[in-house]
């Protein structure tokens, strides 16, 4: 209501300054109210509006289009703003979208003309590549690594920030507290090749510091882990823990914050021991970030990082550690079968969509949370 | 209050204290590692001598990686590419929260719906490849900043805090004759830096820290950032195409040991140095998302 008040004002200040004197505006309002007066009720506020139309009576008249084109002249340096976002979220977000046609045709890359045009002028070939793909050995492999390597990121990596954060809750020494959570965030925010880099340091069989302790201590024989397709698996979820569970217990602290201490403390009046307050307290806190947050977790089912998987995988380990989006890299951009590649890829979005559509359907039945 | 001096809760303080004990450690322990080593004599560092502190103290790594002419240029790479980049993507980020921030804007929800339906769909990595190969950004650095100058979350969360912002201030500016991007410019951004500058460093270290736009888009040696180059040292071994040449010697592979060591740590060291005063920003800017979500 004050908005469209001083929309009018913005629209023509010479007009306004005229109008401040003749009738309540907006000003004249928050200044009656300033001085402590009489506040100004809702209906009053309305009968203003309509005080400014029949003061000018064309208004009325102008129709739909009319008012539309003053509403834009009006925001035009908004929507002038908004120019280059809206070009990029078209060039660089829709455009890719267009693009998914490619995964129904054969592709051919023409060099002298554009990409709408390319895409636009490549001769169709229907479902072949998804029947190709589900069709091929590859199939059931990379299903079943994408899968299983997400399954196990879930089951392992989902609950250890939030087991974190209702320790870390526990901590009464604030400045050690402090420190525990600094220290904790800041893995996060080194690299992923980096971590990996280092990963594969301190497992090195030859001068690793892994393979040395295990070797000193327990006189187990050094072992190149990053060569064995069973333990792939292992260091990728570990790493993935040790480098997001700080960083991922943030949320969970948040919501732990927003909890009146008034609660612990008439709950220990009723006797309750700790780990009771836990159980009833602390947790149901955290119920409903965690169910959100396990939604999204699972609306990635499908998507396992090209990026860490790339760095981590080799041919000797492409038995657990091949996954789609790793495959769709390296048939799609490094063979250069974009058609296929871009097949592979819709099919991947498309289950991950089913997944999410159904994840939010039964926890909306189940807890009556949901993102939508 | 009364303290709780169950046998439960004393299991719970131990496990408590435990956690976070090993958390530490763990987390604390690979860096110190990694930094030790680095400056530690390459024979040491092939023998698995060192463990948490300099053995044989040598520079070794260190003369290497600055006689190499690639790792400093990368370096300066990736500081140009982070620049730049943040540069575009603040401009971008909010010049479009800015005005999708105002409920009076016309065609709002059409824009933010249009904005946020890139969250769930996207055309994906091949023909995103294709487009930006045609507008003729391969082997350059604005492949790796153009394309990514707005990520949707980090502009939602500018959203909602310019929606917080308090409209009186700007409506006196516009009294007083400003339009919508004087009121930006002159009074919206100067009050609003602290969080500006939050979204900034989550941009800036994403564009320091990736290194898998440039493995698609770049294809010449001197343009490679320093996380590409880390990871041909450190993870492909593909150091015989940064030192001269060679023979494998016990030496050289002392070196590249060293090598490794040695890049690893100066791809890490603006982090481990900034980091302890930016943190509090990193965290604020997460709260404010939280909030939303």
């Amino acid at each position: 209501m004050f908005a469209v008040l001083s929309e009018e004002m913005g629209a023509d200040r010479r007009e306004c300054t005229l109008r401040l004197r003749a009738m309540p505006c907006y000003i004249c309002i928050e200044r009656r109210r300033r001085r402590g007066g009489r506040e100004i009720g809702e209906g009053e506020k309305a009968m203003d509006l309509r005080q400014q139309v029949t003061i000018r009576p064309e208004r009325a008249s102008i129709g739909k289009w009319g008012r539309l084109r003053r509403e834009v002249a009006v925001h035009r340096f908004l929507l002038l703003m908004l120019v280059p976002g809206f070009v990029y979220f078209v060039v660089f977000q829709y455009l890719p979208m267009y693009g998914i046609l490619v995964a129904f045709k054969d592709f051919r890359l023409n060099a002298n003309v554009g990409y709408i045009e390319n895409v636009f002028t490549s001769s169709w070939a229907g479902l072949k590549h998804f029947i190709t793909f589900v069709e091929s050995p590859n199939f059931w492999k990379l299903l079943r690594n994408t899968i299983l390597l997400s399954v196990y990121n879930t089951i392992f990596g989902f609950p250890a920030p939030i087991l974190f954060a209702i320790l870390l809750n526990e901590v009464r020494q604030l400045l050690y507290k402090k420190v525990i959570q600094t220290v904790s965030y800041l893995p996060y925010f080194i690299s992923t090749v980096a971590v990996i880099g280092m990963l594969k340091m301190l497992l090195s069989p030859e001068s690793g510091a892994i393979n040395n302790i295990l070797g000193a201590l327990f006189g187990i024989e050094p072992k190149y882990y990053f060569g064995d397709a069973d333990w792939f698996r292992t260091l990728f979820v570990t790493s993935d823990i040790w480098q997001k569970l700080g960083w991922g217990s943030i949320i969970y602290l948040a919501a732990l914050s927003k909890v009146n201490p008034e609660m612990y403390e008439s709950a220990v009046i009723d006797g309750a021991r700790r780990t009771q307050q836990i159980w009833h307290i602390t947790l149901p806190a955290l119920k409903t970030t965690i169910v959100v947050m396990l939604l999204l977790s699972l609306s990635g089912l499908l998507d396992v990082g090209v990026e860490k998987v790339l760095l981590m995988y080799s041919p000797a380990t492409y038995e657990t550690a091949d996954v789609l989006s790793t495959y769709i890299y390296r048939r799609g951009l490094v063979d250069m079968s974009y058609s296929f590649g871009t097949a592979v890829e819709l099919f991947n979005g498309v289950v991950n969509l089913l997944i999410l559509v159904g994840a939010n359907y039964a926890s909306r039945k189940l807890t009556s949370e949901s993102l939508w | 209050m009364v303290r709780d001096r169950s046998i439960s809760s004393r299991l719970l303080d131990v496990a408590t204290h435990v956690t976070m004990a090993v958390v530490l450690l763990v987390t604390l322990l690979p860096f110190i590692h990694v930094v030790s080593i680095s400056f530690s004599g390459p024979k040491d560092i092939v023998a698995g001598n060192v463990f948490l502190w300099p053995v044989n103290f040598d520079l070794t790594a260190y003369k290497l990686i600055f006689s190499n002419f690639l790792i400093p240029k990368s370096f300066l790479n990736s500081v140009i590419i982070t620049a730049l980049g943040t540069a575009i993507n603040m401009a971008m980020t909010v010049l479009t929260a800015y005005p999708l921030s105002k409920s009076r804007l016309p065609f709002r929800s059409f824009f933010l719906k249009m904005f946020l339906l890139t969250m769930f769909f996207s055309g994906g990595l091949v023909p995103k490849f294709l487009l930006v190969n045609s507008l003729g950004m391969y082997d350059s650095f604005w492949a790796l900043t153009v394309p990514l100058a707005i990520n949707t979350y980090f502009m939602i969360i500018m959203l909602s805090f310019f929606k917080n912002f308090p409209k009186e201030i700007e409506e006196s500016a516009k009294i007083d004759g400003c339009n919508d991007m004087q009121v930006l410019v002159r009074i919206v951004l100067p009050l609003s830096m602290a969080s500006v500058m939050t979204i900034g460093l989550f941009y800036a270290v994403q564009h320091w820290n990736s290194y898998f736009q440039a493995l698609l888009y770049i294809n010449s040696n001197e343009k490679y950032p320093l996380q590409l180059i880390l990871r041909q040292i450190v993870l492909q071994s593909q150091i015989q195409n940064l030192m001269q040449g060679s023979p494998i010697d016990y030496q050289t592979q002392a070196n590249s040991e060293s090598l490794k060591y040695g890049t690893l740590v100066i791809s890490i060291l603006p982090m481990l140095i900034l980091y302890p005063f930016i943190q509090k920003y990193f965290v604020r800017g997460v709260m404010i998302g939280s909030l939303k979500g």
